[in-house]
């Protein structure tokens, strides 16, 4: 074991992962002679060399394009956004070429393809630089969406997504590319996609959180400890296929839950989970589900609006204590 | 409104002749043997055949959802893909019927796929705007203005990334030439040096909207500056033409990784799709088109040269129309997709979530 960042962790990934399979590219704007605009690619146009490191034009549609085409025959592209709002200039090639290539083409066309960056809210970056953009990709049938919290899940997922078969919309989080955890030495250590993961066991209410929301809600579970009740944290890692079971298993356990998410509220993934819950839980809940979101709002400059944007460690508290009936 | 222009009967029969003199000369160097000549009358009379066919089994409601025929442009498609390889691929944008067939799929399973049935190349699943075969390295029907263009440029990157000389043909009607996606494929294959050949099927309306009203600077080839790459503009309707330019194109791609953007003046004497009354465009207009008809022009020049009788192209029409007809009695017959099939083909690593 080995204690490092997210962003090494990624790194970690990339290489490993460029250096197993000679079919493996990584394109993207400024991933090779600036070494990532966020570090996450440092050092591997040095060790592969431009043809396997490549740097784009700033051509998002383009290049996510050109990306589906060579792995239509036979190349496995890693994509970089910069950040995953310039993606949405690339969505035409995203979801009209890569998620349905293989089901139009009759099984003829898989597309192996991995599109990651940081997506979510950054550090006062405002509006068009901050959002959360898995509800749009977890839509569409065809594409998988993994979002990690750990550098563990970081490395092992990524390793996972380029190797898989199928366009994988991998979501970073800009604001924890510094945070550090544990992450397996070995070279094969992967994480299996579609699988969730309980960062903390509990018994009094289950927290559903991705992402961002995985550090706070384990914060804000730790102070809930000290007020005498006890949660569990479970991470669903994989937003599309979502381990809707794991998710289960722990409500029929716990019978209350709050799910926490940085993203706006309206078609969220926290309502998809929230309406699965209901369906296949409903007579264990002892109380409503409760949904913390992100605000209905595109996201303001100012540090104290953008502080209230997103979720916080209180907000959670308040709905833990909400959905057992403390207050 | 003005009254429509009179057709100058004149005129059009100068205009004609001039396209056969040139058609003529291409005619007297082309390498090609006879056979190989003829080959190519039959794949134009193939694709005017299938789609005369597909154009009444859409009326008769065997085929749904759009359908574009590429009548009148059989030209280009049987012209460019004729100087490319089997090895070498292929894309297009909706209207493929044609470059599918001249690629080597048949009439079988394209019809099939047309009539949604289980034995289409695209199992059914994709219709009449995606047809897709591996195998024959036809690699889609692309039913988003442009969307193709990018996916071509990057099957053609991993063409030289893999370190072979393929090259890869990518076709669109010239309004996908406003796309973004357009110039931003152009950019990338120039600066890294990418083997696509650009091919714009320039037949002057984008569905109802004439270029001149939709394009700036309607000189298509001359847009190729912009991106510092070589480009000809060629004649659409002479199938001679089309090739010769697309082998220049090809030897370039394959030597030196160039990519090259040819536009290809044509014209579809149909609709832009079946639904497509034409009010746009004068009878005139049509008719100038058609007595330069790219099949009957290359019938007139084989048979001045004496390369095939009259007697001939009466065969060759007779065992098109056979291979037509045996497609849409296999279509009719065959079964339709298992009603199973609507969950295959989702991923090709289907993940069942939770722990193992």
């Amino acid at each position: 074991m080995s204690t490092i960042t997210i962003r090494e962790a990624l790194n970690q990934a990339l290489r490993e992962e460029l250096a197993r399979d000679e079919t493996v590219f990584l394109m993207g704007e400024e991933v090779a002679e600036y070494d990532g605009a966020y570090k996450v690619t440092k050092g591997l146009l040095k060790e592969f060399g431009p043809k396997r490191v490549i740097d784009t034009p700033i051509t998002e549609l383009g290049f996510s394009g050109l990306g589906v085409g060579a792995a239509m025959v036979g190349l496995r592209p890693v994509v970089e956004f910069m950040t995953f709002n310039f993606s949405i200039l690339a969505t035409d090639q995203i979801i009209n070429s890569a998620a349905k290539m293989l089901y139009m083409s009759g099984g003829q066309f898989n597309i192996p393809i991995v599109f990651r960056g940081p997506g979510g809210s950054a550090f006062q970056v405002s509006s068009q630089h901050s959002q959360a953009l898995e509800s749009w990709y977890a839509y569409f049938p065809g594409i998988k969406v993994v979002m990690p919290s750990t550098a563990a899940d970081a490395k092992g997922l990524l390793k996972s997504s380029i190797r898989d078969d199928d366009p994988v919309v991998f979501i970073e989080q800009e604001r924890m590319y510094g945070n550090k955890g544990e992450v397996p030495d070995d070279p094969d250590f992967t994480i299996p996609l579609g699988v969730a993961d309980v960062k903390r066991e509990g018994t009094d209410v289950t927290i559903v959180a991705r992402s961002l929301m995985v550090p706070v809600a384990l914060k804000a579970a730790e102070q809930l400890e000290q007020q005498g009740v006890s949660c569990e944290v479970v991470d669903p890692r994989t937003i599309r296929p979502l381990d809707i079971d794991t998710i289960v298993a722990s409500v029929k356990k716990t019978n209350r839950v709050v799910v926490a998410e940085e993203s706006h509220p309206i078609c969220s993934v926290g309502a998809e989970i929230a309406t699965q819950i209901m369906e296949r839980a409903f007579d264990y809940l002892d109380a409503p589900v409760k949904r913390i979101s992100g605000a209905d709002v595109p996201m303001p400059y100012a540090k104290n609006l953008e502080q209230l944007a997103i979720p916080d460690v209180n907000r959670i508290v308040a709905a833990v204590r909400e959905v057992a009936y403390l207050d | 409104m003005d009254p429509p222009p009179e057709v100058d009967q004149q005129q059009l029969r100068r205009e004609r002749d001039k396209a056969k003199e040139r058609q003529k000369n291409r005619l007297s160097n082309t390498g090609l043997t006879i056979d190989q000549l003829v080959e190519l009358y039959r794949q134009m009379l193939l694709i005017r055949r299938f789609e005369e066919k597909s154009a009444e089994a859409y009326v008769a409601g065997k085929i749904g959802g759009f359908c574009h025929l590429y009548i009148g442009q059989e030209a280009v498609g049987v012209g460019a893909i004729s100087a490319i390889g089997k090895e070498d691929y292929v894309l297009g944008s909706y209207r493929e019927h044609g470059l599918a067939l001249a690629k080597g799929m048949s009439a079988r399973s394209i019809m099939a796929e047309l009539f949604g049935k289980a034995t289409g190349c695209s199992k059914g699943k994709g219709g009449s705007m995606h047809m897709f075969d591996k195998n024959l390295r036809f690699l889609g029907g692309h039913a988003i203005v442009g969307g193709q263009i990018p996916l071509a440029t990057g099957i053609a990157f991993a063409t030289k990334y893999q370190g072979t000389d393929q090259v890869t043909l990518c076709f669109f009607g010239e309004a996908a030439v406003n796309q973004g996606a357009f110039h931003e494929s152009l950019n990338m294959a120039q600066l890294w040096k990418i083997p696509c050949i650009y091919i714009c099927e320039n037949n002057q309306y984008g569905m109802g909207t004439s270029l001149e009203r939709a394009m700036s600077l309607s000189n298509i080839s001359e847009k190729a500056c912009a991106y510092s790459m070589a480009s000809e503009f060629v004649d659409g309707m002479d199938v001679l033409a089309v090739r010769n330019a697309t082998l220049r194109a090809v030897e370039r791609a394959r030597k030196e990784y160039l990519p090259t953007l040819l536009e290809i003046r044509t014209y579809r004497f149909m609709g832009h799709s079946m639904s497509d009354p034409g009010n746009y465009r004068t009878r005139a207009e049509i008719e100038k088109y058609q007595e330069r008809d790219p099949i009957k022009l290359f019938a007139a020049s084989l048979i001045e040269e004496k390369l095939v009788d009259d007697k001939g192209l009466e065969e060759i029409d007779r065992k098109v129309r056979e291979e037509v007809e045996d497609a849409l009695r296999f279509a009719d017959e065959s079964p339709l997709p298992d009603p199973e099939e609507l969950y295959t083909d989702v991923y090709a690593n289907p993940i069942e979530p939770g722990p193992k």
